[in-house]
């Protein structure tokens, strides 16, 4: 609640009855009605339900008349914040709730914030009444002092009216502050019992950050795609048709100087070399293969153009997501390219299988072992990415070998 | 012979068209994506296709759709297939139906001129071309058990079979005789348990198996 700024007695005064001060009275007031039709309602309900326990039909519809009746009294008590006071409380986050109709119920009977609500609602009839009552009494105690005070006036009474002019001024003063003290006392409790939670505003936010995040992953793997297809498009084909001229050039020019038909041939060979570098770069970045085709054909790829022999087993019946699957394909290629350039092995293993809602990649080779994540060998980088999509990266590799990598992530 | 070709990329267009023609094929028809590679092909009657795998509109495998396509309605219709990345799986649905005149390359083997050419003859002829890099990849398959029976030496003949070259190609690549190369190749018949069909059909249910088709 803002305070407007008082620069003077006078704003001061003003401020004591202004439109707000009158809002907070009416706030006070409209709480009784609502407060005792809500302790009402509750009260009586579980009253109900606990009389007649035995029959168990009664206990649960019941509950699920709480469960539908709290919340709609706390959206009323909710407006009737805002419309008098100002005051926004959060709306609670409604989960989705799965399964049948008896676990939600047993869920919804284990929500903390429903109990909370029902708290605030048997606690709020006390504080309006009493508050009610307190600001009835000064206000009524004024009128009745104030017209004592004219009387005396009036019949002539001279200074004995005094006394009750001043106790009217006193009480004047006093009921907006009652009213006051009696509104703030129930915003802390709304505040504190309708709201969301601590846990449920955490709650909210992991949610929201992992949205986010899913987001920016999504938003990174469409831009490599968008780079793959924007290099396959312009410069791939633009070297590959300089490399046909280069080698048209050398099969049609026989009769150069030799210089010249060297100059020739180690451009053409340049060009190959780049187009091979380029291609290899590209297929990192995201094959187009892996969108066609998914998994199991990009691996094949990967295996074959890997230094060393790769066994290769797939077993992935459904697609999971594309970023996964990209995720997949990347731990793969790290994992064999390190395996090429540091562990000295004769051979390697990639097995992929899905599991229910798991997709599980485990790269094994029978290398000298040692793999040290933190070694700078794009180990740590792997982790990072797999991390990424909340999956986990486990590492066996002591010296001597072998050296397996297993990876798990969630392919909802 | 005549030649229709699909390439989206318009320089490669020209560059390939310029090739085929000092190499005195004729390209009848050079167009830029899949619909017009089925409406040349209907116009012209070409005797050899060469297209892209990605093309227009959706740059995915349309070039390759086109293929299977064109294989169906001209059964034997040679098409060497072109693709910036050759993957056996694509492989696989080209041979699927039939491994005569059937060519799928990597794009960037059109830098070696001759080697290019004598792939697209020998597919217009009925021979099949494949790259390297698919049979590469189709040999890290776990292979179920026929050819893993077969030896390493017996595996690398297998696979320049599939790429499809000669007995005498294959000597060359193995630097072998060619008697030895035959007797491997006995030998991969004996073990595949294809015996007494003619000798050119053999070669090809080899290489069918060896697909895994």
């Amino acid at each position: 609640m803002t305070v407007a700024e008082v620069r003077s007695p006078w704003d001061r005064i003003r401020a004591h009855w202004s439109a707000r001060s009158w809002l907070r009275m009416f706030h006070v007031v409209t709480g009784v009605p609502l407060g005792l039709v809500a302790g009402a309602l509750i009260l009586g309900i579980t009253t109900l339900s606990v009389i007649f326990v035995w029959t168990v039909a009664v206990p649960v519809a019941g509950a699920l008349l709480l469960f539908w009746v709290v919340p709609l009294l706390t959206r009323l008590q909710r407006l009737r914040f805002e419309a008098f006071l100002d005051v926004r409380i959060p709306p609670v986050p409604r989960r989705a709730l799965k399964g049948n109709v008896a676990m939600r119920l047993l869920r919804r009977t284990r929500s903390a914030s429903l109990w909370r609500q029902a708290a605030y609602h048997l606690v709020s009839p006390l504080i309006s009444v009493i508050g009610c009552a307190g600001v009835i009494v000064t206000w009524s105690g004024a009128l009745v002092t104030g017209a004592l005070a004219a009387q005396f006036w009036v019949l002539g009474g001279g200074w004995r009216g005094l006394p009750f002019a001043l106790l009217c001024a006193a009480l004047l003063v006093a009921g907006p502050w009652l009213a006051q003290g009696v509104s703030s006392l129930d915003v802390i409790a709304g505040e504190a019992l309708l709201g969301p939670s601590i846990s449920d505003q955490l709650a909210e936010r992991v949610e929201s950050l992992r949205e986010s995040r899913a987001e920016v992953i999504d938003a990174a793997d469409a831009e490599r795609r968008r780079i793959e297809r924007d290099l396959h498009d312009g410069t791939q084909q633009r070297l590959v048709s300089l490399a046909m001229k280069l080698g048209m050039a050398r099969a049609t020019f026989s009769d150069l100087p030799l210089p010249a038909k060297e100059m020739i041939s180690q451009a053409h060979e340049e060009a190959k070399q780049a187009l091979k570098e380029l291609r290899d770069l590209v297929r990192g970045l995201h094959p187009a293969v892996l969108t066609d085709e998914g998994l199991d054909a990009a691996l094949s790829g990967l295996a074959a153009r890997a230094a060393l022999p790769v066994r290769l087993r797939v077993d992935v019946p459904r697609r999971v997501a594309s970023t996964i699957e990209a995720v997949a394909f990347f731990v793969v290629s790290e994992a064999l390219a390190n395996v090429a350039k540091h562990a000295r092995a004769t051979a390697a293993e990639v097995v992929v299988v899905r599991e229910g809602d798991l997709l599980r990649v485990v790269v094994h080779d029978d290398g000298r072992g040692g793999a040290d994540p933190g070694g700078g060998t794009g180990l740590r980088g792997l982790a990072q990415r797999v991390g990424s999509v909340d999956g986990t990266l486990k590492l066996d590799s002591p010296p001597g070998g072998p050296t397996t990598i297993s990876v798990e992530m969630p392919c909802v | 012979m005549r030649v229709v070709l699909a390439e989206d990329s318009v320089l490669l267009r020209e560059g390939l068209v310029w090739m085929l023609g000092s190499a005195g094929m004729e390209v009848v028809a050079a167009v830029g994506d899949a619909e017009e590679l089925l409406r040349a092909c209907d116009e012209h009657a070409p005797d050899l296709v060469v297209t892209d795998v990605r093309m227009p509109p959706g740059h995915s495998d349309e070039g390759l759709r086109a293929a299977l396509a064109l294989r169906r309605r001209w059964a034997g219709l040679p098409i060497v297939v072109l693709s910036q990345y050759v993957e056996e799986r694509y492989a696989t649905q080209l041979l699927s139906t039939e491994t005569r005149g059937i060519g799928y390359l990597l794009k960037d083997r059109v830098a070696d001129v001759a080697e290019f050419l004598d792939a697209l003859r020998r597919v217009a002829a009925g021979g099949t071309a494949l790259d390297p890099e698919v049979v590469a990849q189709l040999l890290v398959r776990r292979h179920s058990d026929p050819l893993d029976r077969l030896t390493p030496r017996e595996h690398e003949v297998l696979a320049l079979i599939a790429e499809g070259r000669s007995n005498t190609g294959i000597a060359d690549a193995l630097v072998v005789s060619e008697g030895a190369v035959g007797k491997h190749i006995n030998n991969i018949f004996a073990k595949l348990e294809l015996s007494g069909a003619d000798k050119d059909h053999r070669r090809v249910l080899a290489v069918l198996r060896f697909l895994k088709i």
